[in-house]
């Protein structure tokens, strides 16, 4: 048998997709014009498909930090944070986002996956009990594998279901570790913490909530559902990203435990990688402070989400549950997805194809994300094109006929 | 359904005789498996205690897991992530289901 044998039925799946005339994986953005439009081959096209949701990616403040930190600093750090990779701007970046929190400690990592993966399998270890939400982050599963706590999954966005595993485990001794996110990354629906932190609390559990697609979009601060919903103080553990609304690439934990610090000499995806460069670490402190200053973001980006999402269902479109700045567009089936996907790029929009295994529940999807900074007429542009693209595919009803006179 | 194994009865026999109507048999586990792989049946092939899950069916990893979790509310049991992964037939399921829910 080969190595690559057992990625058949993948290859053919993948086969499958090419034969569509462009491939969703290998798409190249042959020049970033602004946050909401690229060339795509050789075409301006409007991107609604990269998690920038502040827009932050071009913000000129954030572009001059950077820049600045690369003349006084240079490129790279070419060092891991325990060895010559710390700079005095790490620490007060961490020492920001804490406080940005208001919790006592942050550890900042090179990407967002890496904080999941390095602090979920940190936190628990033999005799422990790990319990994730069925349509966790593929970082959050691969932290799975290197733990060695018990690992059960429950039922997505389910309280009881939660609470049904935790109640099986009994008096077992072990910390119990639950792990959900603010707003799941497919279908833009977010978790209803209240009542998992409810449930938590009734079992003594901990709680580790990954704000990577809410930070910026939810609650009063732009701190994440935590804060929306009003259990900041309840969350043990809080992950997330540089890479979505922060506009760049890197990831942290914040927590109040006075042992928090350990991690720091236990987490070897911390450990055993280079630190991020002055740059990001640069534009994103700005970006955090971009986000403080200006609020109206989040209401324009909220403001987007509503002309997008209730655009489509108007149209008829199966959506994500709940609007939020992901929105999950249902398509039938796969090859539905991937030619409703070229339609839209030849129409010279850009959206995200999402389909099994990477989807929960087998589903196929176009996954839109919104940018504070998209005009209303280009998302109702946008609606327009996906309407007009449904009806040809046979995905929506034909239209309506109105009565017309004279005929 | 299990209320019995909540009765506490002062007569040892008579416990016993309250308690086995519920104890979970081999043919009602595997007739439960069967029902959740139903879906994913090839062909005219049966699902019998041989059957390779993953191999046999056309089932891919997320949906065993998904059809695990229901077998978990099922029969009131968890099984972990890491012991799904080492099941392959059915009637490895059903052992793992039989010696969790004996455990209860």
């Amino acid at each position: 048998m080969g190595l690559f044998d057992r990625h058949a039925g993948l290859l053919d799946a993948y086969r499958d997709v090419r034969t569509t005339g462009s491939d969703p994986f290998q798409i190249r953005m042959e020049r970033v014009l602004s946050p909401t439009e690229a060339i795509i081959n050789g075409k301006k096209t409007l991107l609604v498909g990269t998690n920038n949701y502040f827009g932050l990616t071009f913000d000129p403040s954030c572009m001059e930090a950077a820049i600045e930190a690369i003349r006084a600093e240079g490129t790279g750090t070419t060092g891991s944070r325990i060895a010559n990779g710390s700079y005095s701007e790490h620490v007060a970046l961490e020492k920001e986002i804490a406080e940005f929190y208001g919790k006592k400690h942050c550890m900042v990592f090179t990407t967002g996956y890496q904080a999941n993966l390095g602090v979920i399998s940190s936190l628990v270890g033999p005799d422990d009990f790990l319990l994730i939400d069925a349509d966790s982050h593929a970082s959050i599963y691969d932290a799975c594998k290197q733990t060695q706590a018990e690992v059960v999954r429950f039922k997505h966005n389910d309280p009881s279901s939660l609470d049904a595993r935790l109640r099986r485990i009994g008096d077992k001794p072990g910390n119990r570790l639950v792990v959900l996110e603010g707003i799941y990354s497919m279908l833009g629906d977010s978790a209803p913490l209240k009542e998992f932190i409810e449930v938590c609390k009734k079992y003594g559990a901990y709680v580790l909530v990954d704000e990577a697609h809410s930070m910026g979009a939810l609650g009063e601060h732009g701190r994440g559902l935590s804060e929306a919903a009003g259990v900041l103080d309840d969350c043990h553990f809080i992950v997330g990203t540089f890479s979505k609304t922060l506009g760049a690439i890197g990831g942290y934990v914040v927590s109040d435990d006075p042992d928090f610090d350990i991690l720091r000499v236990t987490t070897r995806a911390y450990m055993f990688t280079a630190s991020l460069p002055p740059s990001i670490v640069a534009s994103v402190r700005q970006a955090l402070r971009v986000v403080k200053a200006k609020p109206e973001l989040r209401k324009q980006l909220w403001d987007n989400v509503a002309t997008l999402y209730d655009g489509l269902a108007a149209q008829g479109f199966k959506l994500g549950p709940e609007h939020g700045p992901v929105v999950g567009v249902h398509l039938p089936d796969r090859m539905t997805a991937i030619g409703f996907w070229r339609a839209m790029l030849d129409a010279g929009i850009y959206v995200n194809v999402a389909v099994p295994p990477a989807t929960p529940n087998g589903v196929s999807l176009l996954r839109c994300s919104l940018c504070a900074v998209h005009t209303s007429e280009q998302l109702e542009h946008m609606v327009e094109v996906m309407t007009g693209i449904g009806r040809q595919m046979g995905v929506l009803p034909p239209p309506k006929l109105r009565a017309v006179s004279g005929r | 359904m299990r209320t019995a194994h909540n009765l506490i009865v002062e007569n040892d026999d008579v416990t016993a005789t309250l308690v086995s109507p519920t104890k979970l048999s081999r043919p009602e586990v595997m007739a439960e498996i069967c029902h959740h792989l139903a879906p994913f049946q090839t062909g005219e092939k049966p699902i019998v205690g041989a059957t390779v899950i993953a191999k046999d069916l056309a089932i891919d990893s997320l949906a065993i897991m998904d059809m695990v979790m229901e077998l978990e509310d099922r029969f009131d049991i968890s099984i972990p992530m890491n012991v799904v992964a080492e099941i392959h037939t059915v009637a490895e399921l059903a052992d793992t289901i039989l010696k969790l829910a004996a455990r209860r």
